[in-house]
């Protein structure tokens, strides 16, 4: 299958890596990627702050790089609810009804990792091994919106190796929540130092998910705590063989 | 806090909120539990979404065709011998209330827990006139004694644990025993304190659950059984209602019998469930008033967005299991609609102009865990994500637009947004320290407050794929 990598503004520019391993993922599977280098923003930050023109612009530019994908996969939950979920509706707000339908037109090809794997190609085992103790953090708009239910447990339960740890109170919010985290300092890190506690519970080395905003939240709050234990995203460790590891 | 106005923005109310250990505890111990019970209770019904659907639909016919309704339950209401008032703001609605209970000469009068009620501040309101409003339901009436506002729907006490009441109690009752702190002791000291107020007071004010508007019916939904009495044994009664509130017909109820209950107190139905039809000669009250108030929700139900804020039943499913709410707990919304859904509707209600009711709308994660627990389907993320945009939209320009605006334009294109990333990788150098960012200037500032930041790494995505591709540019 032809398929179209919208690796996503955090992923290019913070996490190369996973970006990396997604296409290591899926050309493992005998998949060709491509990467149209003029792809940026879905524009989810711009909209969740309340600036719907900018995200418009920049949902507007997406339509533009991805008019013609067969399927486009994204190593992102929230941005893939964004332009399936929130795009239409905030296209429709601006009276933008060309863009909504446009947007719309594409969403049956928008896929976050985990379900275009266990949904879209029926593939629980990607031959993947990561001998490690790691901890699944489902991610809120993953979970809510997209509705990818336990495909990346599937994924997990299948990597050679692996310990898979059960999160107690998995389906908190980590509070991330984009600039919530900034805006709201003291709530979120409330959140995050339960979010924290539950992780180091499990006595995991790792907690893994599909979207590296959380993880990047999460991530820099056991940092700062000297716990130890790290974050790492999904499609790293479903890319990790014997031969090369990712994460 | 009173009514709907907050005192501060949300950040700055939840701070202080926030590092209060035992109110995140209890509030912890308390949403937890009544999440796991309202799960159980939900569970138990196979046709719970259907539901949820029909609960939907239900308001928004009622709601689309408000004003027929309102009127058909205004004639409704005079045919069986009540009496009719519209109030377009909170102090129509006082004014309305201190006339009736002037006209009779009554100092004090007793009242069922009613949220609409707080919302007009009716109790500091009747004390200006000289009247004294007494709370019968007992969380409302611990508020009340302690001199406190209410922190949760449901449970306006949420935030209060055992001792305090005791003291409270053994202070405010003047009981001559010195009360124990059994749940059983304090209940029953404000059981004598009720009772005699229930025998004696003449006049009651309550809210209302649900209107019916072809037979003319209120409703009063309840747990303890003391609204029931404010119900039944004064000789006047009045309801302040949201004209939201209004449902076309007595079936349309029964959605809402078998939604609230299980959302709210996670119970297959509550204890109390009362319903009048104006007046009965000989048998309840002798009079009865019903205030329709609008406060702002014609507002509100003219947004396409905004209006679905009015299907809310006001079961509190949103607030318990709302991460926010359970780390800040309800003063720091500082409005009596505290939670996701006063998040969304205080700041409507106040037709977007209070600028600190317009943080609440930033006051969310937008995890969506009080969309899936709405028997209404309100899609609450939704609705905050449009309003941060309606908040800014009145803002102009500001320092957060100019830099939102900054990071559309690099975005625009695909290589100016591999500039700005090299930019920044430049850029960040005195920043990071072993290998991580630390601390961050400026409005980032509050990111680096609990968390360390990964510096950009040496290489972007789309620096490796140009190299990796054979006929790439590099």
């Amino acid at each position: 299958m032809k398929i179209d990598l919208f690796v996503t503004c955090l992923n290019d520019a913070l996490f190369p890596k996973t970006g990396q391993a997604t296409v290591a993922l899926l050309e493992r599977l005998g998949h060709e990627v491509r990467f149209n280098a003029a792809q940026t923003c879905c524009g989810q930050m711009h909209l969740n702050t309340g600036y719907r023109a900018d995200a418009l612009g920049l949902v507007r530019k997406f339509v533009r790089d991805f008019r013609d994908a067969e399927v486009i996969v994204l190593p992102s939950g929230s941005c893939a609810a964004m332009l399936r979920e929130l795009a239409p509706d905030a296209a429709h707000w601006e009276g933008d009804e060309t863009l909504r339908s446009e947007v719309q037109a594409l969403s049956g090809r928008i896929f976050e990792l985990s379900e275009f794997l266990v949904r879209k190609l029926g593939v629980e085992d990607v031959g993947a091994a990561y001998p490690h103790r790691v901890t699944y953090h489902p991610t809120c708009h993953a979970m809510r919106s997209l509705r990818v239910g336990d495909a990346p447990l599937r994924l997990l339960r299948h990597v050679r190796g692996l310990t898979l740890l059960e999160l107690p109170h998995a389906d908190e919010c980590c509070g991330f929540g984009g600039t919530f985290s900034v805006k709201n300092p003291d709530v979120s890190t409330a959140m995050l130092a339960d979010k924290a506690r539950h992780i180091l519970e499990t006595g995991a080395e790792a907690c893994t998910a599909g979207d590296n905003s959380c993880l990047m939240h999460i991530g820099g709050g056991l940092h700062r705590l000297r716990s130890g234990a790290r974050t790492v995203h999904l499609a790293e460790i479903l890319a990790s063989t014997p031969e090369r590891v990712w994460a | 806090m009173s009514g709907l106005h907050p005192e501060q923005s949300f950040p700055q109310a939840a701070k202080a909120e926030v590092n209060n250990p035992q109110l995140r505890a209890n509030l912890r111990k308390v949403t937890t539990t009544i999440r796991e019970k309202r799960l159980k209770a939900v569970g138990e019904l196979p046709h719970w979404e259907e539901l949820r659907v029909l609960g939907a639909a239900t308001k928004d016919e009622a709601l689309a065709n408000l004003s027929d309704r309102l009127l058909e339950l205004e004639s409704s209401v005079r045919a069986r011998g009540g009496h009719v008032h519209w109030a377009r703001d909170a102090a129509e609605a006082r004014e309305l209330v201190a006339q009736i209970a002037r006209g009779h000469g009554v100092t004090e009068l007793i009242k069922v827990k009613s949220i609409t009620s707080d919302e007009i501040e009716l109790n500091a309101a009747l004390d200006a006139h000289g009247i004294h409003a007494i709370e019968t339901d007992l969380a409302e009436l611990i508020v009340q004694l302690s001199r406190d506002t209410p922190s949760h729907i449901l449970v306006p006490a949420i935030h209060r644990n055992r001792a305090e009441i005791q003291a409270l109690f053994n202070r405010e009752l003047g009981d001559p025993e010195h009360l124990s702190d059994e749940p059983a002791v304090l209940a029953g000291a404000a059981r004598r304190y009720l009772r005699q107020k229930f025998l004696t007071t003449r006049m009651a004010v309550s809210g209302a659950n649900f209107a019916v508007a072809d037979t003319g019916t209120v409703c009063v939904v309840e747990s303890e059984g003391n609204g029931r009495m404010c119900l039944t044994l004064p000789e006047v009664l009045v309801s302040v209602m949201g004209i939201e509130k209004v449902l076309a017909t007595w079936e349309d109820v029964s959605v809402f019998m078998e939604l609230l209950p299980r959302s709210s107190t996670a119970e297959r139905m509550n204890p109390y469930t009362s319903f009048w039809s104006g007046v009965t000669p000989g048998d309840g009250p002798q009079e009865f008033h019903l205030i329709l108030l609008d406060n702002g929700r014609t507002d509100v139900l003219a947004d396409e967005v905004g209006r679905q804020t009015l299907r809310c039943i006001r079961c509190s499913a949103c607030l318990n299991v709302c991460p926010v709410y359970e780390r800040a707990g309800g003063h720091a919304y500082g409005s009596v609609y505290p939670g996701p859904i006063g998040a969304v509707l205080t700041p409507q209600l106040l037709h977007m102009q209070d600028k600190n009711a317009n943080t609440l709308p930033g006051a969310s994660s937008l995890c969506g865990a009080c969309f899936d627990a709405c028997p209404v389907r309100i899609d609450i993320p939704q609705v905050l994500i449009y309003l941060r945009g309606e908040v800014n939209a009145g803002k102009g320009t500001t320092l957060e637009s100019v830099a939102m605006g900054a990071m559309r334009y690099a975005m625009s294109e695909g290589w100016r947004f591999e500039g700005a990333v090299k930019l920044a990788r430049t850029g960040q150098g005195p920043l990071v320290h072993d290998g991580q960012i630390t601390a961050l200037p400026g409005l980032l500032g509050g990111w680096t407050q609990s968390r360390d930041l990964n510096p950009f790494p040496p290489q972007s995505f789309r620096e490796w794929w140009k190299k990796r591709e054979p006929g790439g540019e590099s």
